[in-house]
């Protein structure tokens, strides 16, 4: 099956997107890390009013299998959570770009999301995985 | 230990493997596969169905000789005697201090034409070569002729309430009278093969055991008969739901039989010495002071492997396994707790990511299948 990197989109090494609108941005889990992840059935989210750095973990995804970290690609404010998902994981499967986001988080600095992968350049590196 | 200078070793069911598109792993120095089409589906094709698995990683040993039971019968705490020709017994190799060396199978083959005794023993990859050594090291090898056919044979464990109906259509001998535990040497596919009734999923099923190019053709049989191909994740979440202790996760050389919720391997009774005895009277006296218990989180997070458990804000324990039972949909662990905290409804306190989640001590197994 061949896994979907939208263009618009920027990404981080350890498989989270991050979607820039004006100051806010979207942030999810790639195709690729729901594909490698397998059954999701498990997720641990911040609260609405927290607080997330770039690089530093915000929650937890966990399959039958393995337990993940999910790590923030901004440093902002957390203004939306994806809290349906909470209840159903396992959704994210199925459309891990629109409907499957996790977080959306008012961030001060922009230029934080130069150094993310583009859509090229993350997929060259998980499809060399 | 995996030597990484190694290349990993693979079944002879590799190829098909690959074709139906499996993500493989490494495990204990095999390339097996941990999942086809998806851990839970998986799982569920073999509670309401039948599944399949590769397990031919796994040792396989065969013992001749005119006394094999005097010789086999000090490495393990169950009295081996009490196997007729066609039984086997789950049990475990000791250690003197009575901690657990491996968990296996034995098979009593009767006897052949010359009198000799001859058993199979079916034991975990990971711990082939270890048993292979503490066998060799305590059996009298000019009374047994001891044979490793681990790397030799194919070995699908065909398991789930419709297992014996799609396997049946394969095999020549009737297998509706073959008893839980029982075993046949039979014809699979026109050709020799071992045929157990044991598996390590809490379902009815049959481990076979054939040559590979037999194993190759079987497998392709049972995939036409519609048998499900199932990996490493669900076998794992399978045994856990049936609360099947995993080796080097749930027991190990430090935890004894009796600690570990076997004690229904132990036969102190009816057997004379064997490794470990001493011990095993000891805690029989005295009382163990931890047990292996089953755990069901009370909310939606998972206790894993090495998660600590807690009673009153103190570190009493750790969980050994656990997973999100794909059958129950509640968070299940195994975990070992003091001994007066292992009584079924006691409340204890799990440790995950720094924060503490309450569990109750239930009855253990998770899931007993519907008779």
């Amino acid at each position: 099956m061949a896994l979907d990197y939208p263009e618009d989109l920027k990404y981080l090494d350890t498989h989270e997107y991050a979607r820039l609108d004006e100051d806010l941005v979207t942030i999810g889990i790639t195709a690729f890390a729901v594909d490698q992840l397998g059954d999701i059935v498990f997720l641990e989210l911040p609260e609405i009013g927290d607080t997330v750095e770039k690089g530093e973990k915000f929650g937890t995804i966990e399959s039958v299998k393995a337990v993940e970290d999910l790590n923030s690609p901004v440093t902002g404010t957390v203004v939306e959570v994806n809290t349906p998902l909470t209840d159903a994981p396992e959704q994210i499967a199925d459309d891990p770009y629109i409907q499957g986001w996790l977080l959306k988080v008012r961030i001060d600095d922009p230029s934080e999301l130069e150094d993310t992968l583009s859509a090229d350049e993350y997929r060259a590196q998980v499809e060399g995985e | 230990m995996t030597d990484p200078s190694q290349p990993l070793a693979r079944t002879p069911l590799y190829d098909l493997e690959i074709g139906l598109f499996a993500r493989m792993t490494e495990f204990s120095g095999w390339e097996m596969p941990v999942q086809y089409s998806g851990i839970t589906r998986e799982h569920q094709a073999v509670r309401t169905a039948a599944g399949m698995f590769d397990i031919s990683h796994m040792g396989k040993f065969r013992l001749k000789g005119k006394d094999v039971l005097s010789q086999i019968q000090p490495l393990v705490p169950s009295d081996l005697s009490r196997l007729q020709s066609g039984e086997a017994q789950y049990t475990v190799l000791l250690n003197s201090q009575a901690g657990i060396v491996d968990d296996l199978i034995f098979y009593n083959q009767g006897q052949d034409a010359a009198g000799n005794q001859q058993w199979v023993v079916i034991v975990n990859a990971a711990t082939t070569q270890k048993d292979k050594t503490w066998m060799l090291d305590h059996l009298d090898r000019s009374q047994v002729d001891f044979q490793d056919y681990s790397l030799h044979n194919v070995l699908i464990a065909v398991q789930g309430p419709k297992a014996v109906s799609h396997l049946q259509a394969l095999v020549a001998e009737d297998l509706s009278g073959v008893k839980s535990f029982g075993h046949l040497e039979g014809t699979v596919l026109g050709k020799p093969g071992f045929l157990a009734r044991t598996g390590y999923t809490g379902e009815d099923g049959f481990e076979v055991m054939v040559d590979p190019g037999v194993g190759v053709e079987l497998w392709q049989a049972l995939l036409a008969e519609g048998v499900v191909p199932c990996g490493l994740g669900a076998r794992d979440t399978l045994r856990l739901e049936a609360a099947m202790a995993l080796y080097g996760q749930d027991i190990d050389e430090t935890t004894t039989p009796l600690e570990a919720g076997l004690g229904w391997l132990v036969h102190l009774d009816s057997k004379g010495e064997f490794i470990g005895r001493s011990r095993l009277e000891q805690q029989k006296r005295d009382g163990v002071t931890r047990r292996l218990v089953g755990l069901q989180m009370q909310g939606r997070n998972i206790a894993r492997h090495g998660y600590p458990v807690l009673a009153d804000g103190k570190v009493v324990g750790e969980v050994t396994s656990g997973t999100l039972s794909p059958t129950l949909g509640v968070a299940i662990a195994l975990a070992y707790v003091p001994a007066e905290l292992s009584k079924p409804g006691q409340t204890v306190d799990v440790e995950i990511r720094g924060k503490t989640y309450p569990a109750t001590v239930v009855k253990k197994p998770f899931y007993r299948r519907p008779q």
